[in-house]
């Protein structure tokens, strides 16, 4: 056997993980760059995986089908939640995602549909590797197209100073809310191809532990930069299997790395590259 | 150009703007003084959107402007500076022209933009720069030049001068006047007596809220009611 096939059979679960992984990160990063420490991103996710399986399963839609109606429903849902907490900011803004997010959590565990604390199992695993790095390709590619846009340029704005941003003509609720619902879209894409990666899900994967993870992945990565927090998402994905006794105690790793970066590189990979700490050798 | 008809405006129980009218017309600069607290910020926020009217009408060009969001003012022609400056500190110079043209159509090309610092009399200025790490006066000069990326029709800037010495101040009367002889009408806070003189047509004095004079700087200057209440030893700079 190829030596890389030979690798691919040995790692493809963590392969796949990584994509599903560098989606979720990226989906936060999207609300980040405006400015919004929106902590929602898990309940998304959450919401997504169930309606993509619940399609899968219940009424045997096709795969793609299944995930692009639960990736309009993520939107959906953002775009929503953007008006009832359009006037909170940083921590509060916060505080209220979350909320949210456990609002989902407590909802997925009390439904039927849902399977209820037992989560839903049997869902058809056909999110193959090129599928999800087939999406995250996507992703990438619209993200880098919407970064040459004015829209990121109001998003920039937004992030910086917001009364500012308003005296230049950008309409500051409607930047928020369509990144808060680019975000929902991304995080409902990771969120299918997470369940149909998984043959089954429960309720605490998509929990405040998972939201906190796909936060420290980007600080890790640096919060502002796309590119950090799919690095930041791999890294902290590859960490745990390589050094076995981690794995055991993730969210204690996770906490030691996220503290050592606020304190030593306050802005993650990204600004080190900047910064020329780190090159790439050619 | 831009109307104000009896504004008023309330902070709480307390009025920060009585009744006041004036008008700014194109190509010409209306220079806006008064002591700390008249209510000259009031005014500029009044008609930016920030605070809302407690009585009054503001009209752009005929048009009723009072009510609408600030991004909707922004848009209908009105830019302004600020007195504490407010760019977009961690973001370059030319990012910081293309969020002042952000409202325009298309994008902020290379000759524009270097035409844009010309004008704002920092022609040097490296477009990479981070804004907030430009010199303070070229900070200020650089709010100006956001302004005119907007092409307004009213520019109001909220004392310029602030931290410049007399030879900057003169070269940013140059830069005044020519910004309106390019035909947007001016409004200008300012406390400089020798910048009003030498930039403005027309003064305003504000006094707790209220007008309490106008006409040129000269006639100002000479007024003395102006003198008592508010000018005191600095008058003989206007005259």
């Amino acid at each position: 056997m190829h030596p890389l096939l030979d690798f691919y059979a040995k790692h493809s679960r963590l392969i796949d993980q990584i994509g599903v992984n560098a989606l979720l990160a990226l989906s936060l990063s999207v609300s980040l760059q405006a400015g919004q420490l929106a902590l929602a991103q898990a309940a998304f996710m959450g919401i997504a995986a169930y309606v993509s399986a619940i399609l899968a399963m219940t009424y045997h839609w096709p795969l793609i089908a299944s995930i692009l109606a639960a990736v309009v429903v993520s939107t959906v849902v953002a775009a929503l939640l953007a008006y009832p907490v359009r006037r909170l900011r940083g921590i509060f803004l916060a505080i209220a995602t979350i909320g949210f997010g456990e609002i989902v959590r407590v909802v997925a565990n009390n439904l039927s549909v849902t399977g209820g604390a037992e989560g839903m199992s049997g869902i058809p695993s056909d999110a193959t590797t090129p599928v999800i790095y087939g999406s995250l390709a996507l992703v990438t590619l619209a993200l880098f197209a919407l970064s040459r846009t004015k829209f990121a340029l109001a998003v920039a704005l937004v992030r910086e100073d917001e009364h500012a941003a308003r005296g230049v003509g950008v309409d500051v609720g409607v930047v928020r809310t369509l990144s808060l619902a680019l975000g929902g879209a991304i995080a409902g894409l990771g969120g299918a191809l997470y369940a149909h990666a998984s043959f089954f899900i429960t309720p605490t994967d998509f929990g405040f532990a998972t939201m906190e993870r796909i936060l420290v992945w980007c600080v890790i990565g640096g919060v502002t930069s796309p590119l950090g927090a799919v690095l930041g998402a791999a890294l902290l994905s590859v960490l745990p299997e390589m050094i076995r006794f981690l794995a055991d105690y993730r969210e204690i790793s996770n906490g030691i790395i996220l503290l050592a970066v606020i304190l030593f590189a306050p802005g993650g990979i990204a600004a080190l590259w900047r910064r020329g700490a780190i090159r790439v050798r050619s | 150009m831009l109307a104000l008809e009896e504004v008023g405006v309330r902070y709480g129980g307390v009025d920060a703007l009585r009744g006041v009218s004036l008008r700014v017309e194109r190509g010409r600069v209306l220079g806006l003084i008064g002591p700390n607290g008249a209510g000259k910020t009031t005014l500029v926020n009044a008609a930016t959107g920030l605070a809302p009217l407690a009585s009054g009408t503001i009209a752009l060009e005929g048009k009723r402007i009072d009510g609408l969001p600030q991004h909707r003012i922004a848009r209908a022609g009105i830019a302004r500076t600020y007195q504490n400056i407010r760019l977009f500190g961690a973001l370059d110079v030319r990012a910081n022209l293309a969020a002042g043209a952000f409202a325009r159509p298309g994008r902020l090309d290379e000759e524009t933009l270097r035409a844009l610092l010309a004008r704002a009399g920092i022609p040097d200025v490296d477009p990479a720069a981070r804004a907030g790490a430009l010199p303070y006066g070229d900070q200020r000069r650089l709010e100006i030049a956001r302004v005119l990326a907007a092409r307004p029709l009213v520019a109001m800037l909220d004392e310029p001068a602030a931290g410049m010495n007399a030879a900057e101040t003169r070269r940013l009367a140059e830069t005044i006047r020519a910004i309106a002889a390019d035909g947007i009408a001016v409004l200008l806070i300012e406390h400089d007596m020798p910048l009003i003189r030498a930039a403005c047509d027309d003064v305003v004095v504000l006094n707790f809220g209220q007008v309490i004079a106008r006409g040129t700087p000269a006639q100002v200057g000479r007024d003395p009611v102006v003198v008592e209440a508010y000018l005191g030893s600095d008058a003989g700079a206007l005259a």
